[in-house]
């Protein structure tokens, strides 16, 4: 959380635009002041339902794009999965909701200009364009590898042509560019590209796969993972993932605050959804009748 | 000016809006929306002896007003608390209650008793809802004898100084008993309710939606039951202080709790949904009180157990319809309270 390079704000936001954009729809909020405060990798936290809502956590979406227009625009990507993004689904312009953000520890950039890759798997490749366009302004080479299961849920690739050195495409089915996994292709990008780091978003199949790859090439890899949050500001604990710390320590660090974006080589995926035995506070017994 | 002071024990708070044990975190969390130093007092995570790393996931789910967690109490122990994050909150002069768990009696007074030396703690809330393993791992709320066993030695091992409350569960037969016991052994006043259990199955998957197959509900769902145990334990025991907590969103929630018999209140789950909620139900509640033409929260604690009409003041008919938490509606309060005070 001390991460978090400023406080966020808690603002009604309006919808000013609201399209289905593939499998996906985007929805573009006047949220005055988090245009200012927003760094690439950060989410906000929406209140769904109304002011009576009977709906109590909170959905959280990466930032897709902000604009300083009517005081500050937020752009974000979702898919419909439940009751409370059918709900957002729904909105139509001047449509008013509860929006708290910037939230969570920023992509950290890097200081000189370096070739990056940028993997993306789904609508969480949203994240990766405020990203790409803080990397060219800091004259990085980019080059993205955007998947989805078939074209429909491949998010961004005009918008990746537009601004990346490259992009590559794959979908499971093979219905637009390559068949297969954004994985399959992240060795030949590298290499092809002699990339320097590696950002990726999306799902932790992927995140943990393109993690093994840029380990094996000694990348530094920054992952920004979509585990599901209830809060998005810390205090309910739901979003815990095993991370390893600077001294070596397996802690449940929170997504929301001490994430969404994480060393990729940090993150134990092998362990998720457990409490690894080593973890900090772990059940230090496991004899019968020791409680935990 | 509403006078919302408000006194638990020894303890007197400028206002009566806590924040609930695990739902406001340590104070950095929420105060980056507010200022926490306005809370009556911030409610901890409740801490134990050795950090914990909690139970894995998935800990939280929602249900219709509510949700439900499974979380294991993760938290960083109690001497990293101490070290760590008192001394943030001292610095903000938040008035500060450490919620306190543990596995064994030893346990808990382990904790009191650090508590001793550390500067800027307000008061003790044991959380009574933990396994207790020297009764096969039934809870200590269960049962009103398990109740006081806790209750005295943690009284027993906490500075004379620091009020101690006590936090019971509703899952009981007879949460009066309970209460009753609690105050007997030493209690300075008692925090209610608690979560209750439930359990959710996740209709896609086919399977129990928590990791930890049952979970704890909390929420607006909740609202009544713990409305009906403040009311019932009020009316027990008029004198104890009680903290109302259950479902609680808006002023008028906390102000259906105070009416019930509550001296302050706690917000929990509404934080997840909203982070500015305590400061925003404080804001409320002053409002709902002003509009009713009442000028001292205190006058009200407890005022649904007696008569109607034995508040001096008589009620206006047309006061609530107004929507709560709308600070219009508050400025409107003034001519309503000329007309009613006589
Ligand atoms: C995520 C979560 C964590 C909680 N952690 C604690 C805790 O550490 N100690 C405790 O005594 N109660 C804990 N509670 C219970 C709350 O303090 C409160 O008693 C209960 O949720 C009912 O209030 P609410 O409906 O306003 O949430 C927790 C509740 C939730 C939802």
């Amino acid at each position: 959380m001390t991460d978090s390079p400023v406080a966020p704000v808690q603002v009604p936001g309006t919808v000013l635009t609201i399209r289905r954009t593939g499998a996906y729809h985007a929805m573009t909020l006047v949220a005055p002041g988090i245009a200012e405060r927003f760094r690439p990798g950060q989410f906000v936290a929406l209140a769904v339902g109304g002011e009576r809502s009977s709906m109590l956590t909170r959905r959280c979406f990466f930032v897709r794009e902000v604009k300083p227009d009517y005081g500050g625009t937020v752009e974000i990507v979702f898919a419909v999965r439940g009751t409370g993004t059918q709900w957002l689904a729904a909105l139509r312009p001047r449509d008013i909701l509860d929006v708290a953000g910037p939230l969570g520890r920023p992509f950290p950039l890097p200081r000189h200009p370096v070739r990056c890759v940028l993997v993306g798997e789904g609508h969480s490749g949203a994240a990766l364009f405020p990203l790409a366009a803080v990397l060219r302004q800091r004259e990085c080479a980019v080059h993205f590898v955007l998947g989805g299961a078939e074209s429909e849920h491949v998010y961004g690739t005009r918008a990746a042509r537009r601004v990346g050195d490259s992009t590559s495409v794959v979908t499971e089915d093979g219905s637009l560019g390559h068949r297969g996994r954004p994985e399959d292709l992240v060795a030949a990008v590298v290499e092809e590209a002699a990339a320097e780091v590696v950002y990726a978003c999306g799902p932790t199949e992927t995140l943990r796969a393109v993690s093994r790859i840029a380990v094996r090439y000694d990348l530094p890899v920054q992952v920004a993972v979509e585990e599901p949050m209830s809060c998005g500001t810390g205090v309910c604990q739901a979003c815990v993932l095993p991370v390893i710390d600077d001294e070596g320590v397996t802690h449940m660090a929170r997504s929301c605050v001490e994430g969404p974006v994480f060393r990729g080589e940090r993150v134990r995926w092998d362990d998720l959804g457990t409490i690894p035995f080593d973890a900090y506070g772990a059940p230090r017994s496991v004899l019968p009748g020791s409680l935990s | 000016m509403t006078n919302l002071e408000t006194r638990l024990g020894g303890l007197t708070l400028p206002n009566p809006v806590l924040t609930a044990a695990g739902c406001g975190g340590t104070g950095r969390e929420l105060g980056r929306f507010f200022d926490v130093g306005r809370l009556g007092a911030l409610v901890t995570p409740s801490l134990t002896p050795q950090p914990r790393a909690g139970r894995p996931g998935p800990r939280l789910a929602e249900t219709p007003s509510g949700v439900l967690n499974a979380a294991g109490l993760q938290g960083p122990g109690i001497e990293t608390f101490l070290s760590r994050d008192l001394p943030w909150l001292a610095e903000r002069d938040a008035r500060v209650i450490v919620s306190i768990a543990g596995g064994s009696v030893r346990e808990y007074t382990e904790v009191a008793r650090l508590l001793g030396d550390a500067p800027g703690v307000a008061a003790v809330e044991i959380n009574l809802s933990c396994p207790d393993v020297e009764n096969r791992g039934s809870t200590f709320a269960a049962h009103p004898s398990a109740a006081a066993r806790l209750v005295r030695a943690v009284r027993a091992s906490a500075p004379r100084r620091i009020p101690v409350l006590a936090k019971l569960s509703a899952d009981v037969t007879d949460i009066v008993g309970v209460a009753m016991a609690c105050a007997d052994a030493g209690a300075d006043g008692l925090s209610m309710i608690n979560t209750l259990h439930g359990m959710a199955i996740d209709t896609t998957t086919l399977r129990p939606a928590l990791a930890g197959v049952t979970g704890e509900l909390s929420g607006p769902a909740i609202r009544p039951v713990a409305v009906r145990c403040v009311y019932q334990v009020h009316a027990a025991l008029p004198e104890v202080p009680i903290v109302g907590i259950g479902g609680i969103r808006t002023g008028l929630d906390a102000l259906e709790f105070v009416l019930a018999g509550a001296s302050a209140v706690a917000v929990g789950t509404a934080t997840l949904h909203d982070p500015s909620a305590c400061a925003r139900v404080l804001r409320e509640l002053e409002g709902a009180l002003k509009e009713r033409g009442i000028d001292r929260l205190a006058d009200v604690v407890g005022l649904a157990h007696k008569p109607a009409g034995s508040l001096h003041r008589r009620i206006d008919p047309n006061v609530g319809l107004t929507v709560a938490g709308d600070t219009a509606g508050a400025g409107g309060a003034e001519p309503i309270e000329q007309e009613t005070s006589q």
